[in-house]
């Protein structure tokens, strides 16, 4: 399975490289990489689209494990950490700074990421009653997402039209700012978070199968999850950091992994490598399908992703496996 | 379909050693003190704000109004915000109270289950496509929304075996908000005007609008709330879960679509002329169920009296903390609403309903 959705990933790769206002060949888009020189088509592919499609693998990848691993965690569909108010968190410090304080929005992203880090502190600190439930975490999480929905308008309001309009762009997800000067930013802790992830996951089996059954099997459950819940929270503020919170994609590709890789478990790198998939294939749609329009990748992300979650809930519903 | 008062009630009251009928005039007592408080916060709501009125001149303005004196004008000013705060504030209560009554979801909300999101994205169409830019024409925009977003979050969540459960309904809900706020985006993303017109509207306000406002919607929160103060008795049976409803000899069905045009009237109108002010309807229904024990004929009236002074109190703070600015009632009733939430959620299960 995860061969599959790896070669898709690198299908959509390519096609992004080559396909555009400017078309490129797929031969050269590989000796470009290769470090050929080819008039103007070096430009547009070095410069502006490798970048660009690294920043959608990276961000969509840690959007999809960092859903996947609170779902499995508290064991609810709804806990991806757009839900529960993580990527909220990134995003109210983030629009905070650009119009009350005049940040530039490319220097947003360690702003984003101690928004998200300060947020699900607060969240998992208020859930805690002795242990961790999932039921109240994600209750408390919806909570806090209200309040800080509510600070990014109150910021909206009070700031000029052309800055609310960029604050806006930021808070839709876009790949616009995505330059090789930033990718540093995004992939040196991607590689200390991502196999961390994966190993840290291996508990992930036993809790599961719920907190007692776990610890009977000698899972010692609440360090699991303080320090999975740390991991995932960096994923999705780094991701959120470099792109803005790109609606949906930690929502949606945990569920899509877990049916395409049918019973076999958790699913992780699945959900990953469908993470990068959605962002790929939604920014190549927003910015080159649209017919002159270009629309920033979060907004393709919510506008197809949410139908399509609605039909597997739906079908989960009628063959009765939903909630 | 009013409730009146029947001896053998579907829900018994859980206070075993305290006779039924004095709790009965306690809780009277307190809806009239409730009722009592309402009016003194209205009137500090008229009397507050940039040009601070005392009370008794606030008073006289109400009663013996002088054109002219540049306080009674204040005061008089004043008058829409307080009114629309209280209906908003109402509405809001009773309709989550609803929401959660009949889906048996503790999590219902009008923004929860899409319901707010439905009526932001036609307002939103409203005014990018036809250029719309008052509140008054908002509301039929508002409520065509709230309706079609309320009908799809059901059909969604009632597909297969054992129909509309909460958790199926919250995920529908959710689904159906985040599919609508990118198109809200989308659209607002290539209009900067309308974005201008619309972060107004969004942030949930009750301040500047018009009596004009106030009196176009007021006729459906009306309605509204009486299809949801005779939805009492129906709220307990289906607490019960839908059989032995049914067996009680509810049209579980019947009961569901009434109250769900309920739903539509009180949110849509509220959202329609304030804006999507947030927490009230999710909020307000705990606190008064925790006042009155499970009897929905009980926290029906306590939530709307408790939900409009959530609204007024939170504008009345808006103003005194901001001042000269003022901070948008939506902002105030997530910031006071949250914690009550997240204590609630702290101190005992929420699925108790």
């Amino acid at each position: 399975m995860s061969w599959s959705l790896g070669a898709l990933v690198l299908v959509l790769f390519v096609v992004t490289l080559c396909v555009g206002t400017f078309q490129v060949s797929v031969v050269d888009a590989f000796r470009i990489i290769g470090g050929a020189q080819i008039q103007g088509a070096t430009f547009v592919v070095w410069d502006l689209r490798l970048p660009r499609a690294l920043t959608a693998v990276g961000v969509g990848a840690a959007f999809g494990l960092s859903g996947a691993i609170f779902q499995t965690l508290v064991r609810n569909p709804l806990a991806s950490p757009d839900i529960i108010g993580i990527t909220s968190g990134a995003s109210a410090a983030a629009v905070v700074a650009i119009t009350m304080f005049g940040l530039n929005p490319a220097l947003a992203a360690p702003v984003a990421f101690a928004g998200a880090l300060v947020t699900a502190t607060l969240i998992y600190t208020l859930a805690w009653r002795g242990a961790v439930s999932g039921y109240r975490l994600v209750l408390v999480g919806i909570g806090m997402a209200a309040v800080l929905n509510a600070v990014v308008s109150y910021a909206m309001t009070r700031a000029e039209v052309t800055d609310a309009a960029e604050a806006l762009v930021w808070l839709t997800g876009s790949l616009n700012a995505s330059t090789w000067s930033r990718l540093p930013g995004l992939f040196l802790p991607l590689a200390v978070l991502l196999p961390a992830a994966l190993v840290l996951a291996r508990p992930l089996r036993g809790l599961q199968l719920g907190d007692d059954l776990a610890a009977g099997l000698g899972v010692r459950t609440e360090r699991s999850k303080v320090v999975l819940i740390v991991v995932a929270v960096g994923l999705a503020a780094i991701a959120t950091a470099a792109a803005g919170p790109v609606a949906f994609v930690a929502f949606v590709s945990g569920p899509i992994a877990r049916r395409l890789a049918r019973g076999s478990g958790l699913a992780l790198v699945p959900a990953a490598l469908v993470g990068a998939s959605v962002v790929l294939a939604a920014d190549f749609v927003g910015a080159q399908l649209l017919g002159g329009v270009r629309m920033p990748v979060g907004i393709i992300t919510g506008v197809v992703g949410a139908p399509f979650l609605l039909w597997l809930l739906a079908q989960s519903n009628r063959t009765g496996r939903g909630g | 379909m009013t409730a009146p008062a029947v001896p053998h009630q579907p829900v018994a009251p859980r206070t075993g050693a305290r006779p039924a009928g004095r709790r009965r005039s306690v809780l009277v007592v307190g809806l009239v003190a409730g009722a009592a408080a309402l009016v003194l916060c209205a009137l500090v709501s008229v009397a507050v704000g940039a040009r601070e009125v005392p009370l008794a001149h606030a008073w006289d303005a109400l009663t013996a109004y002088t054109p002219g004196d540049i306080e009674h004008e204040a005061v008089r000013s004043r008058i829409p915000r307080t009114v629309l705060g209280l209906l908003v504030g109402a509405a809001l209560g009773l309709a989550g109270a609803l929401m959660q009554g009949v889906t048996r979801n503790p999590l219902a909300d009008p923004g929860i289950l899409g319901v707010n999101a439905g009526a932001s994205v036609l307002v939103v169409l409203g005014i990018v496509v036809l250029g719309i830019t008052s509140p008054t024409q908002y509301v039929w925009f508002a409520f065509a929304g709230a309706a079609m977003a309320s009908v799809a979050v059901y059909a969604v969540a009632s597909l297969g075996r054992g129909g509309a459960t909460p958790v199926k309904l919250a995920l529908a809900g959710a689904c159906i908000t985040a599919a609508l706020t990118s198109l809200i985006t989308a659209m607002l993303i290539t209009s900067t005007d309308s974005l201008d017109t619309f972060r107004f509207w969004q942030v949930g306000a009750v301040s500047g609008r018009s009596m004009e406002t106030v009196a176009t919607v007021a006729p459906y929160l009306a309605v509204g709330a009486v299809v949801a103060l005779a939805s009492g008795r129906v709220l307990n049976a289906l607490s019960l879960g839908d059989d032995v409803a049914r067996g009680l000899g509810q049209h579980v069905g019947r009961s569901r679509a009434l109250a769900a045009v309920g739903i539509v009237l009180l949110a849509g109108g509220s959202t329609a002329a304030a804006g999507p002010v947030a927490f009230v309807g999710l909020t307000v229904p705990h606190v008064a169920r925790a006042v009155t024990g499970p009897d929905y004929r009980w926290i029906l009236p306590y939530s709307a009296v408790l939900g409009a002074g959530l609204v007024v109190v939170s504008d009345i703070l808006g103003r005194v903390v901001a001042r000269p600015g003022q901070l948008q009632v939506g902002i105030v009733t997530a910031v006071l609403g949250a914690p009550v939430f997240i204590a609630l959620v702290r101190r005992r299960k929420l699925a108790e309903l």
